[in-house]
């Protein structure tokens, strides 16, 4: 089998080059991004997929995995639905849509053009390379497993067992190989030309031109020219989608894309907050201080009025004490006098009466 | 110094003790093999489900739980409400021990730990979610120790710094609100690029506001709930400011929750009705959905209100449970309940035995040391000499 037949390109040394030049990505700036010019990809006909899990077996060694439980010529394995592992950057699976053939459909990374786990990873250890494969750089991952939570592929695994090194593990698209020239193992393995590896670009015109030289053949869509802000990886298919597993609800924005709001707010936070809260606390000091002097003024408003009120009750009991006072003087003047009279009295009749006994009857009375 | 008494000697074999101790034995067992032997050899996390309770519970609804920090110093010192000014202390510290002990929960679930510092050092991601909350956690850990620092401070003796730290306070209590909006807000933004994968009703371009608010509902309800516990268990501790308004701030913080709970109610609804996803509440998911919206949040904001007007703490205090359950399970709904929905039940993550016994030994630790604060530094009272000096 030709090269050229399931690659779209024409000079792959041209590509190594353009590899080797290499500048990092940072597909997560939040600013509108539809991909670097001419990276690569691939294109996936899942109508030609026989799931003979050839891709499988080549991954599998063009990245120095362990060998899997069951060997790759055993189909049984496509009996339950699997997902990409540690050891297994791609799996095919097999489907039984309704009154059709069983169909088989390969997944892997997508290569995001704009990579949820790339702009979720807060030590930016993904990657997408102007080339195309999102990369992943294991020397400074901290093992968050955040990119696995955003991948809407659910595609990254993690090395649990792994006490002090795990690593993220996902399909590179080969780029190693990429650079040196050569196809993604997959790709050159596939007996059937379901997978095409070229620029990005040319494998969607390719894919149109199917849809459209064969009417009635496949869905009018290529999966992954839009999916979540559109992807590397593209797929065609004779059957819907979801019936080959694949979700058809992911809609076009991209990761970053929906970040990107909630991300704006934190300037406006960080801005308003601290004018807004001091304020607060301008206007609760103003209340109590306002409160304090407004008390202040009452306390002595109050303590004036009291002495006022004070020294009035004052003047008026000393000048009623002096009146009591005349008036007891007079009174006891009298008395004395009454007394002297009285005793002048008694002296001249020399009767006693017998007062003891009265008084007591005059209070109980 | 009367107030200074230590705690009465009740003999270390009290049930809470010998629990603690079982539960700190088996915790430090885990923690060698987790760290040996690697996450896989304690955890059921899977590919499909990268975080578990350490994150969704210890995280997620550690945060949440340790919002009463800035929650009462706000209330106290830029609202103005300074009666509850007593409340502040207690508060500060459950903050700060969540926060901490949400960092060592991280530390156990990040794949290599000791690269933590790495996203300052090395790649500023600062597209992520995940890097704001770091970067405000990180801070305001820092703010919450020197928020609690004077407490430390009277203890030691140390007259010159409990002052200067105290000068600060003002200044200390605007950059923790303006932190924990953020960090609060972002852990449900640490969703917002995956709508593909957590359930419609719970999903929303709103979900950093629905954190903030119930995080606001969390710090209330603690503190009411905390402070129900601790007055039971370390009144001799208690000065007489601190119980004298302790009635008074529950009815206020109470009342706050109410009014709080009963906005969150209402922009869950616009959340639902954002996405137009009514006929969803059809489905498991949707009963379940009500059950958290009736049974979480709307009942404990009918209960707070009766309970305030007609001052019936009991049934403040079961309002305060309610919502800090439901902040429980609306964490752990966003982060693994409804997280990966669609998956068929045997690839769904069920916590391990082991997970579960980590998580309470955090929790079991946070106690510990809370008591251990409480029985010995001027916590629930000021240090006599600085009385007048707030
Ligand atoms: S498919 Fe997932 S892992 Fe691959 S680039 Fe896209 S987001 Fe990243
Ligand atoms: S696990 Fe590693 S690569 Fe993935 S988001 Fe965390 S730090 Fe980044
Ligand atoms: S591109 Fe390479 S790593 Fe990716 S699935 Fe194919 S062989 Fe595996």
């Amino acid at each position: 089998m030709s090269l050229s037949r399931r690659s779209f390109l024409f000079g792959l040394g041209a590509a190594g080059t353009g590899l080797a030049v290499g500048k990092t990505a940072s597909a997560s700036t939040g600013k509108e991004f539809t991909g670097y010019p001419d990276s690569y990809g691939v294109l996936h006909d899942i109508s030609r997929c026989v799931g003979c899990r050839q891709c499988e077996g080549a991954c599998n060694t063009v990245n120095d995995l362990d060998a899997p439980e069951k060997p790759f010529t055993d189909t049984s394995v496509l009996d339950t639905k699997r997902r990409t592992g540690q050891e297994s950057f791609t799996v095919v699976n097999r489907f039984e849509p309704k009154g059709k053939r069983p169909h088989f459909a390969k997944i892997q990374c997508n290569h995001c053009q704009e990579p949820a786990c790339a702009s979720v990873c807060f030590v930016r250890a993904f990657k997408k390379s102007p080339e195309g494969p999102v990369v992943y750089n294991p020397d400074i991952c901290v093992g968050c497993r955040y990119c696995m939570v955003a991948c809407p592929f659910d595609v990254p695994a993690y090395e649990y067992d792994k006490a002090f090194s795990p690593r993220v593990r996902k399909c590179t698209m080969c780029a190693p190989r990429i650079a040196e020239g050569k196809l993604p193992g997959c790709v050159e393995a596939c007996p059937k030309e379901a997978l095409v590896f070229g620029k990005r670009d040319d494998l969607l015109a390719l894919a149109k031109e199917r849809i459209k030289k064969h009417p009635g053949r496949y869905i009018d869509h290529v999966y992954g020219e839009k999916e979540m802000g559109g992807t590397a990886w593209l797929y065609i298919s004779d059957v819907p989608f979801e019936e080959v597993g694949m979700r058809t609800d992911l809609g076009s924005k991209s990761a970053p894309a929906l970040t990107s709001g909630a991300l704006g707010v934190v300037p406006m936070v960080v801005g308003l907050w601290p004018v807004f809260l001091t304020g607060m606390y301008g206007m609760t000091k103003r209340r109590e201080k306002v409160a304090a002097q407004d008390q202040k003024v009452a306390v002595t408003a109050a303590v004036q009025e009291a002495e006022a009120k004070a020294a009035q009750e004052l003047e008026v009991c000393r000048a009623k004490a002096k009146t009591d006072q005349e008036k007891a003087l007079a009174k006891a003047d009298k008395e004395r006098e009454a007394a002297i009279a009285k005793a002048l009295e008694e002296a001249a009749t020399k009767e006693v009466p017998p007062e003891t006994d009265e008084t007591p009857h005059g209070e109980e009375a | 110094m009367n107030e200074q008494i230590m705690a009465p000697k009740k003999g270390l074999m009290t049930p809470f003790n010998i629990g603690a101790a079982i539960i700190v034995v088996a915790g430090i067992i885990i923690t060698i093999l987790r760290f040996t032997l690697g996450l896989g050899a304690v955890t059921n996390l899977s590919d499909y489900y990268p975080w578990g309770i350490w994150i969704g519970f210890d995280l997620m609804v550690g945060v949440a739980l340790a919002a009463g920090g800035y929650v009462t110093s706000s209330a106290c010192y830029l609202f103005g409400m300074k009666r509850y000014h007593a409340a502040v202390r207690p508060a500060i510290l459950t903050g700060f021990l969540g926060y901490f002990f949400v960092v060592v929960s991280l530390i156990y679930d990040l794949g290599r730990p000791w690269r933590l510092p790495y996203p300052f050092l090395l790649g500023w991601g600062t597209t992520s979610m995940l890097f704001e909350v770091a970067f405000c956690v990180a801070l305001y850990l820092t703010v919450l120790f020197l928020e609690f620092s004077p407490v430390a401070l009277e203890w030691l003796g140390l007259k010159k710094a409990r002052n200067l730290v105290h000068k600060l306070t003002i200044l200390l209590t605007i950059l923790g609100v303006v932190l924990s909006t953020l960090h609060q807000s972002s852990l449900g933004a640490l969703f917002i690029p995956a709508p593909s994968k957590l359930h419609p009703l719970w999903y929303s371009e709103y979900i950093a506001v629905f954190f903030f608010v119930s995080s606001i509902v969390a710090g209330l309800s603690m503190v009411i709930f905390e402070g129900a516990i601790s007055h039971k268990a370390l009144h001799h501790r208690m000065g007489k400011e601190y119980l004298e308004n302790h009635d008074d701030l529950t009815l206020g913080f109470a009342k706050a929750a109410s009014m709080v709970l009963a906005g969150y109610f209402t922009i869950k609804w616009v959340g639902v009705a954002a996405g137009n996803h009514w006929d969803l509440l059809a489905t498991g998911y949707g009963l379940w959905f009500l059950v958290e919206m009736f049974g979480f949040i709307a009942l404990p904001s009918v209960l707070y209100a009766v309970g305030v007007r007609e001052k019936k703490f009991g049934v403040i205090k079961i309002a305060a449970v309610i919502s800090v359950l439901g902040i429980i399970v609306n964490r752990l709904n966003v982060s693994i309940i409804c997280f990966n929905w669609y998956l068929p039940s045997a690839d769904r993550y069920v916590p391990s035995w082991m997970e579960v016994v980590i998580s309470l030994f955090m929790v079991t630790l946070i106690m510990l040391v809370f008591r251990f604060i409480a029985n010995r530094m001027p916590l629930f009272d000021t240090h006599p000499d600085y009385r007048d000096n707030h």
